[in-house]
This record gives C-alpha cells, sequence and structure tokens, in this order.
C-alpha cells in the first residue's frame, strides 16, 4: 500500500478527488480527506489502485507525493522495533507497565503471568470478527464455580489506559496474593476473570491505522461503514436512546443484540458460568463511576447500596493521588445510552455492576500519556479492591 | 480580590443577531432550580463556560481546567432559552498549586442549532501572568526560517515534545472558540487531537496557524476533524476568522 499526498490548488481539484473517493472498488482510505484546496490530502491506496490512481492524478495535472513509499516496510519496521523491545524486556524479565503495548505484547504478558502463578490460567472464550482469540485470566484459588467477579477493559479500543491498566492490575493481584490481606481472602473466597482486551480487532486497528477507533471491525450488510459500538450491543433496551441505527455512527447498535460476536462470547461465559456476583468494566475517559440504569433514566432496586458503595470506591481512589470521580448511574452522569453492558449484567441478576470511566478529563483524554498508566492503574485498583470487598463480604 | 469581567475582552467575533431583550431579573417569573455539580447538564455547560475562558484568556504560556464545578442552577426563560448559573474552580496546567474562582452564566438559545451560547465570567483572582513566555514564544516563531508544521499533537502515546507544548495550548484556544460556537445542552466536546498544524507567515505581527483539530463529542462519541484558522499576538490575544468541519474520515 501507498500513501500519497495530494495537493489541490483549486476547488475543481477538490471535487474531482471527492469524486475518487466516492469510487468504492478501488477501497481509498482517506486519512485527511479533501476538504478545501489549501489543505493537503492524504489517501492510503491499496496495491492494485495503485496505478490507477496515479494515472487519474496525472491526466487531471493534479500534484502528489509519496508520502509513504510502502505502509508495510513503515509497519514492519515499526512492529520490529516494538518487537526487539518487547524482547529487551522479557529478556530482562520484566514487563513495562507503564507503557503502550500491542496485542501480540499484550498476549505474551499473559502468557507470562499463568506460567508463573499456579492460581493464574489463561483461557479462551471466544474470538474476534477478525479470529483474534478472546483470552480471559482465570483467578482461582481452589473451589469449584466459585462465586466470581469480572473484569473487563477495552471494549472501545481507543480508550488505551484500560487495556494497560487492566495489565497492571492483573500482575497487582497475582503478585499481592499470599502477601496482602485483602487481595489474600478475596481470592480465597471467591474468583476474578480478567478480559483486558475486550474488542481485540479493534485495538490492532488503533495502533495500525486510526488511534481514535472506537467500535468493533465488523463488515455491516448494506453499507460501507464498518463496525459496531459494543457497549450498545447488549441486550438491554437494546435500540433505544442513546444509541444510533446509522452504521456510520460512532455509537451503532448493530442490526441486533449481540449481534457482535465480541459481547456474546462474554454473555455466553457469563450465563454458562451462572455464578457471577460482580461485573466491572473500565472506560476512559472522564473520572466517572456508575452503576446501571443507562437504557432508562429511573434508578435501579439496589440504588442506594450502589450509590453508598460507588460512593466508598470513589473516596478509594481520591485518597491516593486526590484523583476524584463522580458517582451516579449513567443516565444521570453522562447520557442516557442503551444497550450497555452492566445494564445486561444488572438485569441478569449480578448486582454488583460498575463502569468505571478512568483518566482524565480531557486535556489528553484518550492519548493519556504513558506515565499516568501507572498512577491511574493503582487509584482505580483501590476502588475496585472497596468494591470487591464489598462483594466479598456479602456472597460469604 | 476584585471581580475581572473577562467577557469583554475582544470584540464578539460573530455577526451580531437581534435578540429578544431580557427583562431585569431574567423574565417571566421563573426561579432557577438547584443542579447536582456531578450529572451532566451542569457539567456540559460548565465545559461550555471553561472553552469560552481559554478562548479569551488561553496562550501559548497558559492552559485553563477546570479543577471543580461547585454549583450550578438552571433557570428555564420562557421564549428565550435555558440559562446555567455556575461556580467553578479553575487551574492552569502549568501552575497546579494555584486555583481562581469563576462565576458563569452560559444561556443557550431555545432552538439552538444555529446560534453559540451566551457566556458571561467573572473571575476573581489572579491566573499567573505569562507575559514573559507569550513574548519569547512570539519572538521565537517570529524568527523561525521555515514555517513550522507538526502533526498529531499529542502523538498515540500521549506525548507532546516540550518545543510543542505552546502549540498543543494555542490549539486548546483554537479549539475554545470552535467548541464553545458548536456547543448545545445535547453535546460536550473536547480537543482529542491536533491532527496537524501549520504556521503562516503574515505581512502583519500576528502569528497565524492553521490547525486540522480533532474534537471528540461525549454524546455521540464522535470525533471530528475540524479546519480552524487562528490568529495570535501576545498583547491583542486571540482570534478565529474561519473555521469549519472538516470531511468525516473514517474506515
Amino acid at each position: 500500500h501507498q500513501v500519497l499526498r495530494v495537493k489541490t490548488k483549486n476547488e475543481e481539484e477538490v471535487k474531482q478527488l471527492q469524486l475518487l473517493e466516492s469510487l468504492e472498488h478501488l477501497e481509498l482510505d482517506f486519512w485527511i480527506n479533501p476538504s478545501a484546496p489549501a489543505l493537503p490530502v492524504d489517501v492510503r491506496i491499496p496495491a492494485g489502485s495503485v496505478q490507477s490512481v496515479k494515472a487519474f492524478l496525472e491526466s487531471q495535472g493534479i500534484e502528489y507525493s509519496i508520502l509513504i513509499e510502502d505502509l508495510q516496510d513503515v509497519l514492519d519496521k515499526e512492529r520490529q522495533d516494538m518487537a526487539e523491545s518487547a524482547q529487551r524486556q522479557r529478556s530482562t524479565g520484566s514487563f513495562d507497565f507503564s507503557a503502550y503495548h500491542t496485542l501480540d505484547d499484550i498476549n505474551a504478558e499473559l502468557d507470562h503471568l499463568a506460567s508463573e502463578y499456579s492460581f493464574v490460567e489463561k483461557i479462551q472464550i471466544g474470538e474476534s470478527y477478525e479470529k483474534r482469540p478472546l483470552y480471559v485470566l482465570k483467578f482461582s484459588t481452589g473451589g469449584s464455580n466459585r462465586p466470581a467477579i469480572w473484569l473487563d477493559a477495552g471494549i472501545h479500543s481507543r480508550e488505551w489506559v484500560t487495556q494497560a491498566s487492566a495489565l497492571w492490575i492483573a500482575n497487582k493481584i497475582a503478585s499481592d496474593y499470599g502477601t496482602d490481606e485483602s487481595i489474600t481472602s478475596l481470592l480465597d473466597k471467591m474468583d476474578l476473570f480478567l478480559l483486558p482486551v475486550a474488542n481485540p480487532d479493534g485495538f490492532v486497528y488503533t495502533h495500525t491505522l486510526n488511534r481514535m477507533w472506537r467500535k468493533t471491525r465488523s463488515k455491516i450488510p448494506g453499507s460501507v461503514c464498518i463496525g459496531v459500538d459494543p457497549n450498545r450491543n447488549w441486550d438491554a433496551g437494546f435500540g433505544g436512546p442513546g444509541a444510533s441505527s446509522n452504521p456510520c455512527s460512532e455509537s451503532y447498535h448493530g442490526p441486533r443484540a449481540n449481534s457482535e460476536v465480541e459481547v456474546k462470547s462474554v454473555v455466553d461465559f457469563i450465563k454458562n458460568h451462572g455464578n457471577f456476583k460482580a461485573f466491572l468494566t473500565l472506560h476512559s475517559y472522564s473520572q466517572l463511576l456508575m452503576y446501571p440504569y443507562g437504557y432508562k433514566c429511573t434508578r435501579p432496586d439496589d440504588y442506594a447500596e450502589l450509590e453508598s458503595l460507588g460512593r466508598a470506591a470513589a473516596s478509594s481512589i481520591r485518597s491516593l493521588y486526590g484523583t476524584t470521580f463522580q458517582v451516579g448511574t449513567i443516565c444521570n452522569t453522562i447520557y442516557q445510552a442503551s444497550g450497555g453492558s452492566i445494564d445486561w449484567s444488572y438485569d441478569n441478576g449480578i448486582k454488583y455492576s460498575f463502569a468505571f470511566e478512568l483518566r482524565d478529563t480531557g486535556r489528553y483524554g484518550f492519548l493519556l500519556p504513558a506515565n499516568q498508566i501507572v498512577p491511574a492503574a493503582k487509584e482505580t485498583w483501590l476502588g475496585l479492591k472497596k468494591i470487591m470487598e464489598h462483594v466479598r463480604d456479602k456472597s460469604s | 480580590m476584585s471581580p475581572v469581567p473577562c467577557g469583554d475582552a475582544l470584540p464578539p467575533p460573530r455577526p451580531l443577531r437581534p435578540r429578544p431583550a431580557l427583562p431585569a431579573g431574567g423574565g417571566s417569573g421563573a426561579r432557577a432550580m438547584e443542579l447536582p455539580p456531578g450529572h451532566f447538564p451542569a457539567a456540559r455547560a460548565a465545559a461550555v463556560a471553561v472553552e469560552y475562558l481559554r478562548y479569551l484568556r488561553g496562550g501559548p504560556g497558559s492552559g485553563l481546567r477546570l479543577r471543580e464545578l461547585q454549583r450550578a442552577r438552571r433557570q428555564d426563560i420562557d421564549d428565550v432559552g435555558h440559562k446555567y448559573y455556575l461556580e467553578l474552580e479553575l487551574e492552569d496546567v502549568l501552575d497546579k498549586d494555584r486555583t481562581v474562582s469563576c462565576t458563569a452564566e452560559v444561556l443557550y438559545h431555545l432552538g439552538s442549532k444555529t446560534s453559540a451560547p451566551d457566556v458571561q465570567l467573572t473571575v476573581q483572582g489572579e491566573l499567573r501572568s505569562t507575559e514573559e513566555a507569550d513574548k519569547e514564544f512570539y519572538n521565537r516563531i517570529r524568527s523561525l526560517e521555515k514555517e513550522l508544521v507538526a502533526e498529531n499533537i499529542p502523538d498515540s502515546h500521549g506525548n507532546v515534545p516540550p518545543e510543542l507544548e505552546p502549540i498543543h495550548l494555542l490549539a486548546w484556544v483554537a479549539s475554545g472558540y470552535v467548541i464553545w460556537q458548536n456547543s448545545t445542552e445535547n453535546t460536550k466536546f473536547h480537543l482529542a487531537q491536533v491532527k496537524h498544524v501549520k504556521q503562516v507567515k503574515r505581512n502583519d505581527e500576528d502569528l497565524q496557524f492553521d490547525f486540522v483539530l480533532l474534537l471528540h463529542e461525549m454524546v455521540s462519541q464522535e470525533v471530528l476533524p475540524w479546519e480552524v484558522t487562528l490568529l495570535w499576538h501576545p498583547q491583542r490575544g486571540a482570534r478565529v476568522p474561519q473555521s469549519r468541519a472538516a470531511g468525516a474520515g473514517s474506515s
């Protein structure tokens, strides 16, 4: 694939490019769309279309230059750099939790944790749309189908601090079992299932082509647009207010509930297990700690307990660095949103259902500097722990 | 602590529209109702006030951030719109030990698809002076042989090279304007990333930067590219002579 930078001189040339954009069979990917003559237009062209696009531009007298001769080379080099860095890390025996990692590196670390700790097991609960495995870490010190806690991250792929925090949290729990009283008593009574990358296809896409990608990468019949918002796809008020029926929208709910395999795999796993007591999910950004409902603006039956527990968790979070999280129902705190995961889990009998929006409040947003990963993970862990301790106490 | 009205620093940048005169006291006798600061309606109005203030007061040497929304009230004014009364605590991201208080009124006009919310602000206390930093930045940019060009600020990993931090802060000023102009009660915008910035040398004394900004709209979750031209001068402050939503791009 080549990436060309096209320099349009006038409106006529812009129109020509827009015409080109509309020809779907060329499979052009405009990184910057043609809109005004003054601005460069960057476009990624699959190998098969390169010759014809260049011929078209030349015949129209439209100036262009080659920004990236061979995109594959660039990606290979980057991948190689990251592999070398990962190799260095692995050979020194440590994973750098204060850096952002690729999916391959994350999966390697999951293997490492599973091999190092007898009570940690890596299981596969399904496959993504593009056939990537959905890996869950199971923390279990014994028993048989003990009451369990679910924790996931990265369902929206651009929220990078969440996958990164999930790795830190996994390592924290694994390494502190046996020495930390709270973690030890928790895992002696309950199992924990952690899905650090709930949307691997989207995650890879944020590394390779579009850092701001949110949705899955599924093809939608009848649309040129790709992907479903996996947090509007759950069977809870599905299709209601706060989700879009437009496939091109970032909050597209999908053709039907559980249409996304990434969602269905989790639903099936949790239903088959049958003994989950808590469902916790990590998002960014905004610093919020929310409980149901999102699909309707009425309070859940357990409002008082969830509000109180939420406040206690937010207080724990604040105790570390002073980071404040707002507590409330989804509908009151950010917006009405249907088809969300914690509404589904709550309506399916999992009382302790919470969604976290991690740092920050907008200064960096999705692009949170890597040096904030560990502080974010540490403070979030305190909030999660508060909730888990309460669940443990109520479940025994 | 004398209140400094900061709503009058620059002439209004958009064409004046005739407005129904507000009777003293806010009209139609509607009382202002207290809003929970942690709920989204107040949060959205506070964000608009902060973005407007960033446009008025921001520069390459300072970036204002909302530290806390302390109080919010809303008044529904018949035939006019919804007015929010806010008490904010603000900080400069480059000087976090100091905070200032601000009271703001944000009026969203009825049927507000085409008109920006009216914002009135009063800031109590001193914001850190950036005169030195502004002058130094101004001189540095003016003396560049080749016009400054940069991309992806911050990068994917959240990095901003130190020499580009002032550009990042100027992008906040530009996005502050665009966000203020395009906000409604159903939106909450943040600057997600500076996709591209190009300095344009001018014959007058202003610095000009042509930005492609990615704005994240929280309610729809869309990330929207905007082309924004910013003019800035150390004494005269900022102006946005043109801005427009660019073609949406996603594959």
